[in-house]
């Protein structure tokens, strides 16, 4: 017991018990920041290893997706998590921040895509089931780019082909989509082979480009000569043979679809390359129509309207299709003083000479010429016809004219002229419209006017009469009765008159009977006054013969 | 100070924190034990500023995770959140509880780091038997012990929260890796301050008078 000095003893104090245990070893006190400091590494670590790549997807919305609970999933594998969802700053879509696995990172690159796998019904069939009961997740498709990237804009729609399904694209260019979507089918036979895997309208506007993805080993069929067309809806074809009905799938009918072909003749031509851009053609038939290859351009310079002449229009040789209006322009013909329309047409000399060719060698230029130039010495002549009455569409027909007036082919130009004739529907329209400027020339005003004035007239006349005839009924017809009756007075006086006259007749006549005396008196006198002209006669005959008889005498007795 | 101011120590002598029993410790070896009620007697707690000190580092170290680290996962219908103590503070402070928001960062950021920063303070002067300011230091101890077991609020709101809202998919509230870290660091310096003796503020005053 150590006691200080200089303080008091406290004798009553009780002494502690001591323990002779040895003391336990206070450094066991530095586990305590050991274990927090493993502790605190540990989670540094596990939030280091958890912390995979953070990215951006940007969708055009949010619908089924959640913050925390999205996952994102490759072949269906959870790869990742969608750790928010914002709206960009310029409201125009939503982007999603996600979180993804350390392994996923290889699934980084510039072509990856994202898209919603929810629940879709759409004319291919319906998917995503599956989500209806676990949400909708984020489906991936591992790009093969090697260009890292954290940002990416989702896809509105989950891709047709994944990227590593073997097979090539190509590209189509058509005029119209018709009812073909993505997603839809390409044929090959009838066997579905493939499918498009998206489209967009061309820059200028004219047409569409579309993807078609086909896959190995199908795309082997696709070759450079390879005609694809539109193998969506019905095509029903009446003929001589009776009615047709072709269509590819039953498929196809509901959702469209594009099918291909080589031409059986040709199948020895090279693979297409990926991405080779062909022509979709609306029918099987278009497309497998032999392909014109040769082109000529000739110029027809028609002086009456192509009103209803659309670029496009067929060029007709009896009812055969052999061209195609290519351009229309107007030009002034400053000798002539009139305008001119110069139809450019493309004529396939192919579709022609399929026959031909066979007996003649390879026809070139100068062949085609001297048999254009020979058809045209024999009236071959270019006329706008009317295609349909109704619409007014009219078309180029080629035929042969003899009586057309004597043309040639001009060669000289860059495009060759080829000579036209006025269409009939023109010369109808001419005789009409010459009888329509007849009518026109006719002085109708003058003689509307005059009609105007003639029936002015005839009104006053007419009121004029009307006014007499009242004049006439007040004056005249009270008068008129009384002379009517006085009339009538007079006729019974001449009546009176008559019978006695009659009488008189009746007496005049028993007179002049034939056995009346006075009949014979005068028949004896008329008797008496023929002999008296006899003698007269004898006298002027002999006076005739004998005119010195007037001074001489008769000489009756020299006889 | 005056030399005349005695303390038991000064006297050899000590009391029972159990029964208040004053005695003479006797060796400073060895544990000894109140001879009436066995409490264990000390004159100064022994390897207070050692276990001071080891407990604080482990709190600075669990501190950084405490903070850095999710605290509360809250996920909704409409949302989802993790949230940190810090990002917590300041999306309460942008949707207008700014209220909230202070005393969330006070209770929860700030406390725990004045208390470490206290504490650090309290054993480095310790260490240095350093005279300044006792009376400031045995005020700031004071003030690290009342307040300490108020750091665990953030705590105590978490795990409520997380028991209590599990509506599936509806709305749910997880504690976060944080939280532990959290809650460890709140702990650790509460124990830290046990440890801490504050007679120690003052032995160098003693030793200073006595030379």
């Amino acid at each position: 017991m150590k006691d200080s000095p200089q303080l008091p003893d406290f004798p009553e104090v009780a002494d502690a018990v001591l323990e002779r245990r040895q003391n336990r070893s206070s450094r066991l006190i530095w586990l305590i920041p050991i274990v927090a400091a493993i502790i605190g590494l540990s989670l540094a670590v596990k939030s280091y290893m958890e912390r995979g790549t953070v990215i951006t997807i940007s969708f055009k919305s949010g619908e089924g997706l959640e913050a925390g609970k999205t996952k994102i999933k490759y072949k269906d594998v959870q790869i990742g998590e969608v750790k928010s969802i914002a709206i960009a700053k310029d409201r125009s879509n939503v982007v999603v921040t996600a979180e993804l696995n350390r392994e996923a990172k290889g699934l980084l690159v510039e072509d990856t895509r994202f898209w919603v796998v929810r629940a879709r019904i759409s004319s291919g069939g319906i998917s995503g089931l599956s989500t209806l009961m676990g949400g909708s997740y984020i489906g991936v498709d591992a790009g093969k780019s090697s260009q890292h990237q954290e940002k990416f804009n989702g896809l509105e729609r989950p891709p047709v082909v994944s990227m590593d399904v073997p097979g090539h694209q190509f590209i189509l260019h058509t005029k119209d989509i018709g009812s073909l979507d993505v997603a839809s089918s390409i044929f090959y036979r009838r066997m579905q082979v493939g499918e498009i895997v998206g489209y967009e309208l061309d820059k200028d506007g004219n047409g569409l480009t579309l993807k078609i993805f086909v896959r190995s080993p199908y795309d082997r069929y696709v070759k450079t000569n390879t005609m694809f067309w539109h193998a969506s809806g019905i095509d029903i074809t009446f003929d001589s043979n009776g009615v047709k009905v072709s269509t590819e799938s039953l498929g196809s009918l509901l959702t469209g679809g594009i099918a291909f072909q080589s031409p059986e003749e040709r199948v020895d031509a090279p693979l297409a390359e990926a991405n080779s851009e062909f022509t979709l053609f609306a029918s099987k038939e278009e497309a497998m129509k032999r392909p014109d290859t040769i082109v000529e351009s000739y110029l027809l310079v028609f002086t009456e309207s192509v009103r209803g002449l659309p670029i496009g229009a067929p060029v007709d040789l009896r009812g055969v299709t052999v061209g195609e209006v290519s351009k229309i322009n107007v030009e002034l013909d400053p000798h002539r003083k009139q305008f001119t329309m110069p139809v450019e047409v493309r004529f396939y000399p192919e579709r022609l000479r399929a026959r031909y060719r066979k007996k003649a060698p390879k026809g070139g230029a100068m062949n085609s010429r001297d048999l254009l130039d020979a058809l045209v010495e024999h009236g071959f002549r270019a006329q706008l016809r009317s295609g349909n009455l109704l619409t007014g569409q009219l078309y180029v027909s080629l035929d042969f004219f003899p009586k057309a007036p004597p043309a040639k082919m001009d060669w000289s130009k860059s495009i060759p002229e080829f000579p036209t004739i006025a269409g009939s529907m023109e010369q109808f329209q001419t005789t009409l419209m010459q009888i329509v400027q007849k009518f026109e020339k006719l002085p109708l005003e003058e003689l509307a006017v005059d009609a105007r004035q003639t029936i002015r007239t005839l009104d006053t006349t007419l009121k004029s009469a009307d006014t007499l005839l009242k004049n006439v009924d007040a004056a005249i017809v009270p008068e008129a009765r009384s002379m009517i009756i006085d009339v009538r007075k007079s006729l019974d006086d001449v009546r009176k008159t008559l019978d006695e006259a009659r009488k008189t007749l009746g007496e005049a006549k028993q007179t002049l009977s034939s056995d009346a005396p006075l009949q014979l008196d005068m028949r004896d006198a008329l008797r008496e006054v023929g002999r008296a002209a006899q003698s007269l006669r004898v006298l002027g005959e002999y006076l005739e013969r004998n005119p010195e008889a007037l001074i001489r005498g008769k000489k009756g007795d020299e006889r | 100070m005056s030399s005349s101011i005695v303390t038991a120590a000064t006297l050899g002598l000590c009391s029972c924190h159990a029964c208040g029993l004053v005695m003479r410790p006797g060796s400073a070896f060895g544990k000894a034990r109140c001879p009436k009620c066995g409490a264990a007697v000390h004159i100064r707690k022994p390897d207070s500023v050692r276990r001071c000190w080891a407990l604080l580092i482990a709190a600075y170290i669990l501190y950084l995770p405490a903070n850095l680290l999710t605290i509360m996962e809250t996920g909704s219908l409409i949302s989802y959140r993790k949230d940190t103590i810090m990002s917590g503070v300041v999306h309460l402070w942008k949707s207008g509880s700014c209220a909230i928001a202070a005393i969330v960062f006070i209770a929860s950021i700030m406390v725990p780091l004045f208390k470490l920063i206290a504490l650090t303070i309290l054993l480095i002067s310790v260490q240095c038997r350093s005279t300044w300011w006792p009376t400031e230091r045995s005020r700031l101890y004071r003030m690290v012990e009342l307040v300490g077991r108020w750091s665990m609020l953030d705590v105590y709101v978490v795990t409520i929260l997380a028991a209590l809202v599990q509506i599936r998919s509806l709305a749910t509230v997880r504690a976060g890796s944080g939280a532990v870290a959290f809650g460890t660091v709140v702990v650790l310096t509460m124990f830290a301050a046990m440890e801490f003796d504050p007679r120690l503020i003052w032995d160098p005053l003693r030793k200073e008078s006595k030379s």
